[in-house]
């Protein structure tokens, strides 16, 4: 008797699928989601407005356009921004640690919406100094404001995930890079970073999906982003599909975002697979 | 208006604005308290339809986290604050015409933080249900305890005691995501900073106070769930 045919022998008979009250359950939930799809679709359908869809459809983009453009902006900054606060906090340096830990405690500890508030209404309340300084011009646009409080906010939450990241490569990598005589930065460029790259694609993933979530709020301080566009289109015309499109989109932003980290992380770590 | 001193705007009582943003802060915990059970619940239900064999059941779960964790949390309020009141509206004009509905901004902002955080919640239950080995529930089930009973007497405390750091994680982003709620006008700690600081002209001043509020809050989460835990841990040692 072969291999396979043992196998096949000692297989144990497949259970029986019945109708038990978990599978009677579970089929009830998804027919629920699917009635729930199916309402939206039946919603949007009936509520569609040939001349809602062409007045606000260009806004939309253009919305969708600067959410991303926020986004990107905000990621960027705060990813420079991040990294001497990075290096603060695994300073061994009492005051620069503490600093480090202070920044990130405080915009981790309160919400991106007091955030947002402080910089465009608090700042903004020190005209006659900012224009004293110069800086009255940045400050007067709300956009400026929001990448302002963003980026500030995602390079607290970046330092983390670096410093976790860069945490995460044992120490041996260090000492063993430093017997090769190879000096510190060099360690970390060619050492420590590829190693703590694979660790950090995700939670940087999630943070960019977090912020496009969190953009969002910049439509209370009158940015016109793909949210404000959402608003305004409400307000005009009363009609709540403005806002299930809205859903709709960023809600297809996020998923596309979300498998596209997934694909990315799945190809850097091919080598890591046998 | 005749320049006030800060500590002025800052005291207690009819001239001062601490009052007010002290009433908020009440109702940012009271917002987040009256949401955790309800999202402690779901988020577990969920997290148990995930990891459970029934295909079924697993996908009508990972439809909800997905739309929920997808959609930002301001875009799931508008839509609720503004959808429900036309649904509503809609269904109970079918029995009674003239009837008005308005939804109550506590109740809009408790439904929707229930769902996002049961959502993240779910996660962390599943994380913790893929933590106990199978073994738990076939010596549960090998003495005669039921499922319902072995999932209450054996499983859960386990899960609750390998979750708990994580659930932390989402009380604190439940605690940040009431301030969300200021925007359809509940009166809690953010609202009534703003209110001060559109009356005062300080805006600087209280929007700070506010701050200080959610951090303070943060704080004494931190402090509470470090005696938690370490109540948990005896409990173990023991």
């Amino acid at each position: 008797m072969s291999a396979a045919d043992a196998i096949a022998v000692e297989r144990p008979p497949p259970p029986a699928r019945g109708w038990p009250r978990i599978r009677i359950v579970g089929h009830a939930l998804v027919g629920l989601w699917m009635l729930f799809g199916l309402g939206i679709l039946a919603y949007l359908i009936y509520a569609w407005n040939g001349e809602f869809f062409a007045r606000y459809a260009p806004a939309y983009l253009q919305g969708l356009g600067t959410t991303l453009a926020l986004v990107a902006i905000s990621m960027v900054v705060g990813a420079i921004l991040s990294l001497p606060v990075t290096y603060g906090r695994m300073s061994k340096d009492r005051f620069l640690s503490g600093l480090a830990y202070c920044y990130v405690y405080f915009f981790r500890g309160t919400p991106l919406l007091v955030q947002v508030y402080l910089v465009y209404y608090g700042v903004g309340s020190f005209r006659v100094q900012l224009e004293s300084v110069g800086m009255w011009w940045f400050f007067r646009d709300a956009f400026n404001c929001g990448v302002f409080a963003f980026a500030l906010n995602t390079a607290a939450y970046q330092a983390e995930i670096l410093r976790g990241a860069i945490e995460s490569v044992p120490r041996g990598q260090w000492e063993g890079a430093a017997s090769l005589g190879l000096h510190k930065l060099q360690t970390l460029r060619k050492v420590i970073l590829p190693q703590a790259i694979i660790v950090a694609l995700r939670p940087y993933g999630n943070e960019l999906v977090l912020m496009i979530k969190a953009s969002a709020i910049v439509a209370i301080i009158t940015v016109y982003d793909l949210m404000g566009n959402a608003k305004l289109a409400y307000a005009k015309s009363f009609d709540f599909q403005a806002y299930v499109w809205v859903a709709i989109v960023y809600l297809v932003m996020v998923e596309i975002l979300r498998h596209g980290v997934e694909w990315i992380e799945r190809r850097i770590t091919i080598h890591l697979h046998r | 208006m005749p320049a006030q001193s800060i500590w002025t705007l800052l005291s207690w009582g009819p001239e001062g604005w601490s009052d007010d943003i002290a009433y908020g802060a009440l109702v940012t915990i009271a917002l987040a308290l009256a949401t955790l059970p309800i999202g402690l619940t779901i988020g577990f239900f969920v997290a148990w339809a995930k990891q459970s064999e029934e295909p079924s059941l697993r996908l009508a779960a990972n439809i909800y986290t997905t739309v929920f964790r997808g959609l930002p949390e301001l875009v799931t309020l508008f839509l609720f604050f503004f959808g429900m009141p036309i649904l509503l509206q809609y269904i109970i004009r079918l029995f009674k015409p003239e009837a008005t509905i308005d939804v109550d901004s506590f109740i809009a902002g408790m439904i929707v933080l229930s769902l996002i955080f049961s959502s993240y919640a779910s996660e962390v239950f599943l994380s913790a249900f893929r933590a106990i080995p199978k073994g738990q529930y076939e010596g549960g089930y090998a003495i005669g305890l039921s499922k319902w009973l072995t999932m209450r007497k054996v499983i859960l405390p386990q899960l609750l005691r390998i979750a708990f750091p994580g659930l932390e994680n989402c009380w604190l982003s439940l605690l940040k995501d009431t301030a969300l709620v200021s925007v359809v006008n509940l009166a809690e700690t953010l609202r009534n900073a703003g209110v001060a600081a559109r009356v005062t002209k300080h805006s600087f001043l209280f929007y700070s106070v506010a701050a200080l509020v959610f951090l303070v809050l943060a704080i004494l989460s931190s402090i509470a769930t470090g005696l938690i835990l370490r109540s948990l841990g005896r409990r173990e040692a023991r």
